[in-house]
């Protein structure tokens, strides 16, 4: 498992689902440790009903139907696929609202969805994912891009309420790519995941909607920096130590 | 690899499929990875039979396409491993050395050198141009990259003479790895040099390929490509190296400097249309009101106050 996930860090992004299903073919026996630890591409279907798009993953899965946050019908139609408690899916409809407009104010479009579920000690699980085409063909308001995704991934883990506290545990992953060409001659392209954790204990006054976004918000925030200033920064140290600007020649060469 | 594969965990995959599948990670390991990606395909396989058939067929590859460059064992400097210098399976030329390198691919070392024949070397006529540009070459190549290699090949007419056209091929290679700090990074390029007799002209096409991979706790890959051409007049061996490294060295610097602004476009333009730092309020997300936030959204829809 561990030269597994050493071999995700190193292919291409690009070739994530490739890389997944090969080991997944290779490593049959273990196949639901690799689809929990690696994250694929968030694919996306359309809900007929309310005329809305959603966004699948295995939290909204039943077999090979998917949940819609918007209709709560499964897609295909499932008889007897797994809801929320009624309790829950009242939080799941207001999240899902709530978490729309978040979207809209930091995305400027893209689709959202929020699933909630029950877990086994006392508490629940909320899943908040977002999808971003922000190409020029899609929905990038200032036309920069030949090819740009955003996924974000975010699972909250809410324990039991204690004193007016729960403890909340986020991991979040963020999958971006983008291509952007100038001239047609040359194309300019990054991608990359990552993944980060953040845990807290926060009092439950002003509901958990609250708290989660508050998470969610400054955690999305802390992985866009990182991927600006760390990342894509480490990369184009790398490029300019390969070959420096002149000036920095420059400033080597008196010596010799 | 059929999709099948993934969806039927349970038939086993035949030695076919498993090189096939060992092969495609190698290939795709970055830039000075693929030791490592060898070692954990290694321990994935667990069939040494299968990973040996891998591994021989897939080092060749990744080091022309990678174009390394390999210490040759009598001091007298760096082979690059090209498709344009190989002779066979593990034999490149060093054209500026006039000999003839043995290369252990899975080694990524080369263990020997022998004097190039005559054969296997371009005319006189040829060699004239080929080393007058190869010694403005490693003059430029040395002033702009710390750690680059460069070689001149006759990729066509290597028996011409004068009153014939023929064609020579620069490529420059330097990489940077750095497995310690989790960063690797490549640039290549590759020159075609067509030296056309009867037109009197000198057409360069050149295509330069960048890359970096940052991967500590993340995954991050820069994947940067450029395709120019020029002319210039075909002249004596020295003024066509003069200029044509001149060329080379305005287009580089040109392109290395197009990839610094890409850089410095990217947290304010182009990386907002993916995410913006702030949300269009500029504050940030009263999540303690949404229910205000609801309303107002209504009621801007509503009158068509949207955007």
């Amino acid at each position: 498992m561990e030269t597994a996930m050493d071999l995700m860090r190193r292919i291409h992004p690009k070739h994530t689902d490739t890389a997944l299903s090969a080991l997944l073919s290779l490593l049959p026996q273990h196949s639901s440790d690799l689809l929990s630890q690696v994250d694929q591409p968030l694919q996306v279907s359309y809900d007929m009903e309310c005329g809305k798009e959603f966004i699948l993953c295995d939290y909204n899965r039943d077999a090979d139907s998917y949940r819609s946050p918007w209709s709560n019908k499964y897609h295909p139609p499932l008889g007897d696929g797994q809801q929320p408690s009624p309790e829950l899916r009242k939080l799941e409809v207001e999240a899902n609202g709530v978490f729309a407009i978040y979207c809209d104010q930091y995305y400027e479009g893209g689709i959202s969805s929020v699933y909630v579920w029950e877990d086994d000690n006392e508490g629940f699980v909320a899943c908040f994912l977002v999808k971003k085409d922000g190409s020029r063909s899609g929905q990038g308001r200032r036309g920069y891009l030949q090819e740009g995704l955003w996924d974000a991934i975010h699972v909250i883990e809410v324990g039991a309420e204690e004193d007016g506290m729960a403890h909340y545990c986020l991991t979040s992953t963020v999958m971006l790519s983008l291509t952007t060409n100038e001239e047609s001659a040359s194309t300019f392209s990054l991608s990359g995941s990552i993944r980060r954790q953040m845990n807290m204990d926060l009092p439950v006054a002003e509901g958990h909607l609250c708290n989660m976004g508050r998470m969610i918000e400054e955690m999305e925030s802390k992985l866009r920096n990182s991927l600006d200033q760390v990342y894509f920064g480490k990369t184009k140290e790398m490029i300019c130590t390969l070959r420096p600007s002149p000036e920095v020649v420059q400033m080597r060469l008196p010596s010799s | 690899m059929s999709e099948e594969d993934s969806q039927e965990p349970e038939s086993e995959l035949t030695e076919e499929q498993k090189t096939e599948i060992a092969k495609w990670f190698l290939l795709n390991s970055p830039s000075g990875e693929i030791q490592y990606v060898a070692k954990d395909i290694r321990s994935v396989l667990m069939d040494e039979n299968v990973y040996n058939m891998a591994v021989s067929e897939a080092f060749p590859l990744y080091n022309k396409t990678h174009m390394i460059s390999l210490e040759m064992p009598n001091r007298s400097g760096a082979v690059i491993v090209t498709s344009f210098g190989e002779l066979n399976d593990n034999e490149y030329l060093d054209p500026r050395t006039a000999q003839v390198a043995k290369v252990n691919h899975i080694k990524q070392a080369c263990t020997d050198v022998r004097p190039a024949t005559d054969e296997e070397l371009p005319s006189f006529y040829i060699e004239q141009f080929r080393c007058a540009l190869d010694s403005e070459l490693i003059k430029y190549v040395s002033e702009a990259y710390p750690k680059g290699a460069c070689s001149v090949y006759c990729t066509n007419g290597k028996d011409a003479e004068p009153g014939s056209n023929f064609e020579l091929t620069v490529v420059i290679s330097a990489a940077r790895h750095s497995p310690q700090n989790f960063c690797n990074g490549f640039w290549r390029s590759v020159w075609n040099i067509d030296f056309k007799d009867d037109t009197q002209l000198v057409e360069l096409s050149g295509k330069i390929q960048v890359g970096a991979h940052y991967f500590e706790e993340g995954n991050v890959q820069l994947d940067a490509n450029h395709e120019c051409i020029d002319t210039t007049i075909f002249q004596s061996p020295e003024d066509s190296a003069l200029s044509i490294a001149n060329m080379i060295r305005h287009h580089e610097t040109e392109y290395m400097a197009s990839l610094e602004v890409s850089y410095s476009n990217l947290p304010d333009t182009t990386f907002k249309d993916l995410r913006r730092k702030l949300p269009v309020t500029r504050t940030l997300f009263p999540w303690n009101n949404t229910l205000q936030i609801s309303l107002n959204r209504e009621i801007t829809k509503e009158l068509g106050l949207g955007k």
